[in-house]
Parts: structure tokens; C-alpha cells; sequence
């Protein structure tokens, strides 16, 4: 998802026999669904580990930006264009509303984006695929933005008080993104046969690693264990994958695009969409650092931090100048 | 709370009023020079969508919060006292408007 193979720095899921006191008292708040707030005590791998997840699911709503800025200029109309960057927008709040959430759990805003411009902390394999074409836009608020949905909603409920609180405006916000997306589509779904055939042309690309975003399959990760028990992640890659794929299919017959999966077929047993195997080398090459887009987008984000620096430093100066005029005058006074 | 390091600017937490005559409400928290750019920034990050007519800022560093560990001691004698609650008192049926 957001945030893929997060580690919990577990090598066994806790055992609730052979837990510290100040553990199990921990757990049994969980498994009474009583939300963690900042200031009550919390295991330390229970921490970090939201740490990371946070910090990942934050950056990856950064760098989400880049790939949708690239159309910007290029928009083909004034409304499309008011829409695109009002998106891109939200993204930037969206990542804000997270890094807020993880200076809760004492990390500080500057080690979070620190991390990310040394590589040392990841974001979504997602957004490091190109924007090729117009439609690549539309198909991105309606896969990804419809994954990311997936995934969030479950998380308003998470055991973590600012993190579930940040995911209910994202939520809120989220299903603009996806509309937008399909509205796109259908309007060049009804346009003309090479408007046509760039919509089906982004479908082409982007179904697959859209399908991994959910990440591995994860139901024997100790990892993801651990976390469902900890209550920040509510469900199975695979489960959530499944949803998407069921909901996803009509939606596509709908635009009259082809999934480009032969496999993919109605299962009346299962009462699921059957879909074909997932190219998992890809997946881990894009997030080992080697997708068509990884180092691009790193170095964009590096270049923005180190351009803004001379703004940032400018306003603490400005600020300080203020507050010692301010200073002065009531001495004076 | 550790200090901020180098230039790292300052936190600020955000409170929206929704509407006229509604009281202000903590919606979250982010950084910012001075004031003024606190208030900016409020603005951009938490009203997109219409959802403030007032905005108030103030320094993460200027709010006290009650201990956790404190809890039980300030909150659980409420917990007893219902008569405290209207609803403590049957009224008959026959008695209206109280």
C-alpha cells in the first residue's frame, strides 16, 4: 500500500504469556479498542514502528505530487488543469497531516524528511512509474487513489489516536481524487478512437503495479501479524487486493477498457474475480530503488529541499527580527 | 519535549471555528516561522473545503496537558455523582415541562 513491508523489528509475534507486565497492560488496551494517544506510555517497537509506517504513507503522498505535476502545464483545458492542481494540493496536505501525526511519536519534522532524501526511509513502488500520457492522470486518481481508499478507510479505525485522525480527512478528500480520475476517463472513453486508445494504453501500464501496491502477499509475515495485532493494520494485503480488483472490474467494462489480464475471470464459487500472478521481482526492483522513476523523484525532492533552504532560514530571521523590535518597543515603552 | 534542532521552524497547533457561533476546535498541528505564516499556512492546509470562518494558532510549546497517569484522579470521581445528570430524577408523566 501506502506503506509497504513494514518491519516491526519482530522476529516472532508477541506472546501475550511471555510479554513484559507493561506489554500485556499495553495489549489489553488494544483488544479494547481504547486509542493510544501521544502521551501514554507504548512499547518501544510499537513506536518505531508506526514511525516508519507513518513516515512511508507521508512521503509517499510527497513524492505522489510528481507524477501528477508533470501535467500541469500541459492540462488540456483551464477546468481539468484548476482540478489537476487542486489535487496536488491535497496530496501536500495529506503528507502534512502525516508528518504531523509522527512528530506525535518524537521523531521531528527534519529527521522525517531527512530520511527520505538519504533513501533511508521508502515511499509507494507506485510513484515511481511515469506519467506518459494525458489519461495516465485519470488512471491514477481511479487505481491508485481507489487503492489508497482501500487501505485508508480500514485505517480511521487504527489503534493510534493521530494517525486514525489524519486518515479520516484524507479519507474525507480521497473520493474527490478518485472521481475526478473516472470523470477524466470517461471523457475520453467517449472522445475519439486514439483518445480511446491512450486511455486503454494507461490501463495497460498502470493495472499491474497498481495490484502490487498492495504489497506481497502477507498472510504468514510475522510482520503483518504484528501489526494486526497492534490494530494499524487491519487487513491482509491479499484481502484488500481482492476488494479492489472486485470493485475495479465493472468499473473498467463500464469505460469499455480491456484489463489486461487474460487470467482475470469471475469465479461464481469463490464468489471473487480471479486475476492472474502478480510479477513480484518487478515489484521488489522498484522498491530495492531500480523502477523507470526512483532516482528522478528522489533528486527532485533533494533539489526542492536544497532551493527552499535559503526561504526557510530567511523567515526564522525575519521572525527573530520582528520579535526583537517588538522587545525593544515594550522596553521602551 | 526535545528542542528543535537548527532551523527546523516551530510548531504550531490549529483551531477552526466551522461556523458562526460554534466554538473553535483543535484540527491539528503544523510549522511555521512566526504567526502570521502559522495563520498562512492554516489556511492553506486545513480550509480547502469551506470548513473554517476563524482561525486560531498558538505555539505547541505554550499548551500544558494533563498527565495520562493523572487520569483516574482527575476524571473517575464524575463517575460516581449521577445525580449530577437530569436524568438521575423520574418526573411523572403527568408533570410537563421539566
Amino acid at each position: 500500500m501506502y506503506a509497504q513491508l513494514v518491519d516491526t523489528g519482530q522476529k516472532a509475534v508477541q506472546d501475550d504469556a511471555t510479554m513484559s507486565a507493561e506489554d500485556r497492560a499495553f495489549q489489553q488496551r488494544i483488544d479494547a479498542d481504547v486509542k493510544i494517544e501521544p502521551q501514554d506510555a507504548m512499547p518501544e517497537a510499537y513506536r518505531r514502528t508506526l514511525v516508519r509506517q507513518i513516515q512511508q504513507h507521508a512521503h509517499s503522498e510527497i513524492v505522489g505530487m510528481l507524477p501528477e505535476g508533470n501535467w500541469v502545464t500541459r492540462a488540456p483545458s483551464l477546468k481539468r488543469k484548476a482540478i489537476l492542481m487542486a489535487k496536488i494540493q491535497d496530496e501536500a496536505g495529506h503528507g502534512l497531516y502525516l508528518y504531523s501525526a509522527v512528530e506525535t511519536l518524537g521523531v521531528t519534522r527534519d529527521e522525517t524528511t531527512e530520511a527520505l532524501l538519504a533513501g533511508k526511509s521508502k515511499y509507494s513502488s507506485i510513484f515511481n512509474y511515469p506519467t506518459l500520457n494525458w489519461a495516465d492522470i485519470g488512471t491514477i486518481g481511479w487505481l491508485v487513489d481507489g487503492a489508497a481508499i482501500m487501505n485508508q478507510i480500514p485505517l480511521c479505525r487504527c489503534s493510534y489516536g493521530p494517525y486514525a485522525r489524519a486518515m479520516v480527512r484524507i479519507c474525507k478528500e480521497e473520493s474527490f481524487h478518485q472521481r475526478q480520475g473516472f470523470d477524466l476517463l470517461m471523457a475520453m472513453c467517449r472522445g475519439t478512437p486514439e483518445q480511446k486508445a491512450m486511455a486503454q494504453d494507461a490501463l495497460d501500464r498502470w493495472w499491474w503495479p497498481s495490484l502490487m501496491m498492495f504489497g506481497p502477499p502477507d498472510a504468514s509475515s510475522v510482520h503483518s501479524a504484528q501489526s494486526a495485532k497492534w490494530k494499524i493494520k487491519l487487513l491482509s494485503n491479499d484481502e484488500l487486493r481482492q476488494r479492489f480488483v472486485d470493485q475495479t472490474v465493472p468499473q473498467a467494462e463500464y469505460l469499455g477498457l480491456v484489463i489486461p489480464d487474460p487470467d482475470l475471470c469471475w469465479n461464481a464459487e469463490r464468489g471473487h474475480y480471479d486475476y492472474g500472478a502478480i510479477d513480484w521481482d518487478e515489484f521488489f526492483a522498484v522498491i530495492a530503488g531500480n523502477g523507470p522513476c526512483n532516482r528522478e523523484r528522489l533528486e527532485t525532492r533533494r533539489k526542492a529541499w536544497d532551493d527552499g533552504a535559503w526561504v526557510r532560514e530567511a523567515a526564522v530571521a525575519h521572525a527573530a527580527k520582528v520579535a526583537a523590535r517588538d522587545r525593544a518597543a515594550k522596553e521602551a515603552a | 519535549m526535545s528542542t528543535p534542532p537548527r532551523n527546523e521552524w516551530p510548531l504550531w497547533e490549529v483551531f477552526i471555528r466551522s461556523q458562526h457561533g460554534l466554538a473553535h476546535k483543535h484540527v491539528g498541528s503544523l510549522h511555521a516561522a512566526d504567526a502570521a505564516g502559522a495563520l498562512r499556512n492554516a489556511r492553506d492546509v486545513y480550509t480547502r473545503r469551506n470548513e473554517g470562518v476563524s482561525i486560531w494558532v498558538a505555539r505547541s510549546s505554550d499548551l500544558h496537558a494533563s498527565a495520562p497517569e493523572e487520569r483516574a484522579e482527575l476524571f473517575d470521581p464524575a463517575a460516581d455523582k449521577i445525580y449530577r445528570h437530569p436524568t438521575f430524577f423520574p418526573m411523572p408523566d403527568e408533570v410537563k415541562h421539566l
